[in-house]
C-alpha cells in the first residue's frame, strides 16, 4: 500500500474542516476534531444535528466534501482500506442478517475478519457470554428483543477485535436495562484501552460515559470539553421547592439566601445539582426553620439546557420536549 | 495476492450465507418455480387446446402443445428468480447489514458476487424443477446428452444476466416493495414473444417488437436445442444478448454498490 502517513500516532481520529452537504443542505460544516486514543468521545446533539453524517464519513460509508479526516493514522479518503480494518461500526439500526442465529451471524463476522475456526468459535462463546446471549445463541434473530439485537450488533462489531469503535446513539430505543447493560459494556471496552466515538442525544448518556463531549448542532461544533466544563457552563441544575403559603415562602427565602423567587406559583428555585448531600441540606435547613414544604423536584440540565445555553435557542427538531423534571 | 485470495474467500463466505439462507428458506426457491408451474399448468390444460389448434402446422415442431411451450416456462423460471433476487438484495441493503459489510476490512465485490452466484444456484435448481414438471405433464424433448448441456449453458447464462441485472435494481430501488416492481417488465416479455403462440401469428408491428426482443431468439434457441426446431442465427443473437446483458448487468450494479452509502 502507500507509505502510511504522517499523523500523530497517539491521536486516534483527527478531522480538519470536515463539511458534507446533500445537494444544497449543508449537514457539516467545519468540523474540528482530536480525540487521543483510549479515550470515550461522545458526539451530542439532537436529531438532524450531522451526528450520524460524522460517523458514516469516518467510518468511510460516504466521502466528505471538504476537509481532511485521519482514523488510526489513516486517510478516509485515501486509504479506506487500511481505516477500515482497524474500526468496528455500530450503527443506529440494527446491522444483523435476521435469517441467520445469533451464533451464525458471529461467525459470519469470524469468517469476513478472516479468523482461525478454532479462534472465531473461542470469540463468539466469550462474547454470547460476556453479553449474556448464551440462551438466545441458536434462535434466530428475527426473534430476539431489541435490546438483545443490539447487544448482538455491538458483538458482531467486537469479533474484529477494533481498536477504535463507532457507537451511532448506542441505546436509542432500548428499555432502562438494556441501557444499563449497554452502558457497561461501553465502559468495559474503553477499560480495556479501545477508543470509543459515540453519538447521542442524551446528555446524561454523554456525562456517565463520556471523558469529553462535542455538543453538535446545524453540522457545527457548538461546545467541546469534559463533562464537568459543559455542565459549568449550563446553569439549568436547581431544586425547586413549593410552599403552601406567602409566609412560608417568604421565610424560606430568607433562610436559603441567593435563590430565585417565584412568587406566583409560591416556589423556589435553589441552585445545584439536586444530589443526596444537596437535598439532605436543603431538607434539613427546612426541618430545622420548621418550614413545611408542600412539594420538592430535582431538574437536572439536560439537552434543551445545553442547547438553549449554548446556541442561545430552544433545539429544533419533533423530539424537542419540555424539560425533565425528575420528581421526588 | 492476498487481496486476491481474500477476494475469493470472502464472495465464499457470502456464498455460503445466501445458501444458508435459502435452504433454511426453501419457501424462496419454491415460489420462483412457482409461477412459470402455474402458467405452464394453465396454459397447458386450460387455454392450451385452443392455442393449439390456432399454431397447428406452424413452427411449433409438430409435436403436443406442451412441447412448444415449456421452453418458454423454464425461461420464465429465469424472470421470476431475477425478481426475488432484487427484492433480496434491496431487503439487504435496507437493513443495514450491507453498511456493516462496507466498513469490513473485506473485499468491496464479494458481496455482489456471492449473492450472484447464490441467486444463480438457486435459480437452477428451480429451473431443473420446472423441467421437471413439464416431463411429468408430457414434455418429451428429443435432445441428445449434449444438446442437453447446450441448453443448461445457455440457461445458465441468461439467469447469470437477469441476476447482474435484478442485483443492481435491488440496490437502486429504495424500498423491496419497489425492487419487487422494477423487474415486472421482465416477467411479461417473454409473453410478447415466442414463449406462448409463434411470433408469425402476430400483428406487424407487435411481431416486429417480439421477433428483435431479447427472449425471443433466447426461446428460439431452447426449443431448436430441446426439441430440435430450427435454430438458425438465433444462437448467435441469444449469445450476444446474454453476455451483453451480463457485463452491462455487472458493470451497473458494482458501480451502483461502489458509490456513496447514501439513504
Amino acid at each position: 500500500m502507500t507509505a502510511s502517513t504522517a499523523t500523530v500516532v497517539a491521536e486516534a481520529i483527527t478531522t480538519s474542516g470536515l463539511s458534507k452537504s446533500f445537494g444544497d443542505k449543508v449537514v457539516l460544516d467545519g468540523i474540528d476534531l482530536r480525540i487521543p486514543e483510549g479515550m470515550i468521545f461522545a458526539l451530542l446533539g439532537p436529531n438532524g444535528a450531522g451526528k450520524t453524517t460524522t460517523v458514516q464519513i469516518l467510518s468511510t460509508l460516504i466521502s466528505a466534501n471538504a476537509g481532511t479526516a485521519y482514523v488510526a493514522g489513516h486517510d478516509v479518503t485515501r486509504e479506506p482500506g487500511a481505516v477500515r480494518a482497524a474500526i468496528g461500526v455500530t450503527g443506529q439500526f440494527s446491522a444483523v442478517d435476521n435469517l441467520l442465529t445469533a451464533e451464525e451471524n458471529l461467525s459470519l463476522m469470524a469468517d469476513l475478519n478472516h479468523l482461525p475456526r478454532a479462534e472465531g468459535r473461542r470469540r463468539a462463546a466469550d462474547l454470547l457470554r460476556r453479553f449474556e446471549l448464551t440462551d438466545a445463541a441458536a434462535k434466530p434473530v428475527v426473534t430476539l428483543s431489541g435490546g438483545m439485537r443490539r447487544k448482538l450488533d455491538l458483538a458482531m462489531t467486537l469479533m474484529g477485535d477494533p481498536r477504535i469503535i463507532f457507537l451511532d446513539e448506542p441505546t436509542t430505543g432500548l428499555d432502562p436495562r438494556s441501557r444499563r447493560t449497554m452502558w457497561q459494556i461501553i465502559r468495559a471496552l474503553a477499560a480495556d484501552g479501545v477508543t470509543i466515538f459515540l453519538t447521542t442525544q442524551y446528555l446524561d448518556e454523554a456525562d456517565h460515559l463520556a471523558d469529553r463531549i462535542a455538543v453538535l448542532d446545524h453540522g457545527k461544533l457548538v461546545a467541546e470539553g469534559t463533562p464537568e466544563e459543559l455542565k459549568r457552563r449550563i446553569p439549568g441544575g436547581h431544586i425547586r421547592l413549593q410552599f403552601a403559603d406567602v409566609g412560608s415562602l417568604e421565610s424560606a427565602a430568607a433562610l436559603f439566601g441567593s435563590v430565585t423567587r417565584d412568587d406566583e406559583a409560591l416556589a423556589l428555585n435553589i441552585p445545584g445539582d439536586g444530589d443526596i448531600p444537596a437535598l439532605r441540606a436543603v431538607l434539613g435547613a427546612l426541618d430545622r426553620a420548621s418550614i413545611e414544604a408542600e412539594a420538592l423536584t430535582v431538574h437536572t440540565p439536560d439537552l434543551d439546557d445545553v442547547f438553549l445555553t449554548l446556541t442561545g435557542r430552544p433545539r429544533s427538531g419533533d423530539d424537542a420536549g419540555s424539560s425533565k423534571e425528575n420528581a421526588r | 495476492m492476498t487481496s486476491m485470495s481474500y477476494a475469493v474467500s470472502d464472495s465464499m463466505t457470502m456464498l455460503r450465507r445466501n445458501l444458508k439462507h435459502a435452504r433454511r428458506y426453501p419457501g424462496l426457491t419454491l415460489s420462483v418455480a412457482g409461477t412459470p408451474v402455474v402458467i405452464l399448468l394453465l396454459f397447458n390444460y386450460v387455454f392450451g387446446g385452443a392455442l393449439a389448434t390456432g399454431i397447428g402446422g406452424m413452427s411449433s415442431g409438430g409435436g403436443e402443445y406442451i412441447d412448444y411451450i415449456a421452453p418458454g416456462m423454464i425461461l420464465l423460471t429465469a424472470t421470476a428468480g431475477a425478481l426475488v433476487t432484487a427484492v433480496s438484495v434491496c431487503v439487504d441493503v435496507t437493513e443495514g447489514i450491507v453498511n456493516r459489510f462496507r466498513t469490513m476490512a473485506i473485499s468491496r465485490a464479494s458481496f455482489l458476487t456471492g449473492y450472484v452466484v447464490g441467486s444463480v444456484i438457486q435459480t437452477m435448481a428451480s429451473i431443473v424443477l420446472v423441467i421437471g414438471v413439464a416431463l411429468l405433464m408430457g414434455f418429451r424433448p428429443t435432445a441428445t446428452p449434449l444438446e442437453w448441456v447446450a441448453a443448461i449453458g445457455v440457461l445458465t447464462l441468461l439467469t447469470l444476466a437477469l441476476t447482474w441485472l435484478a442485483a443492481g435494481i435491488g440496490l437502486v430501488a429504495k424500498s423491496p416493495e419497489s425492487a419487487s416492481n422494477i423487474p415486472l417488465p421482465l416477467q411479461f416479455l417473454p409473453f410478447v414473444g415466442s414463449a406462448i403462440v409463434p411470433t408469425e401469428s402476430m400483428p406487424a408491428g407487435m411481431r416486429w417488437f417480439a421477433e428483435y426482443q431479447p427472449f425471443t431468439p433466447i426461446i428460439e434457441t431452447l426449443r431448436g436445442l430441446l426439441l430440435g426446431t430450427p435454430i438458425g442465427n438465433s444462437a448467435i443473437i441469444a449469445l450476444a444478448w446474454c453476455v451483453g446483458l451480463s457485463l452491462a448487468g455487472y458493470a451497473w450494479a458494482r458501480s451502483t454498490f461502489n458509490r456513496d452509502a447514501n439513504r
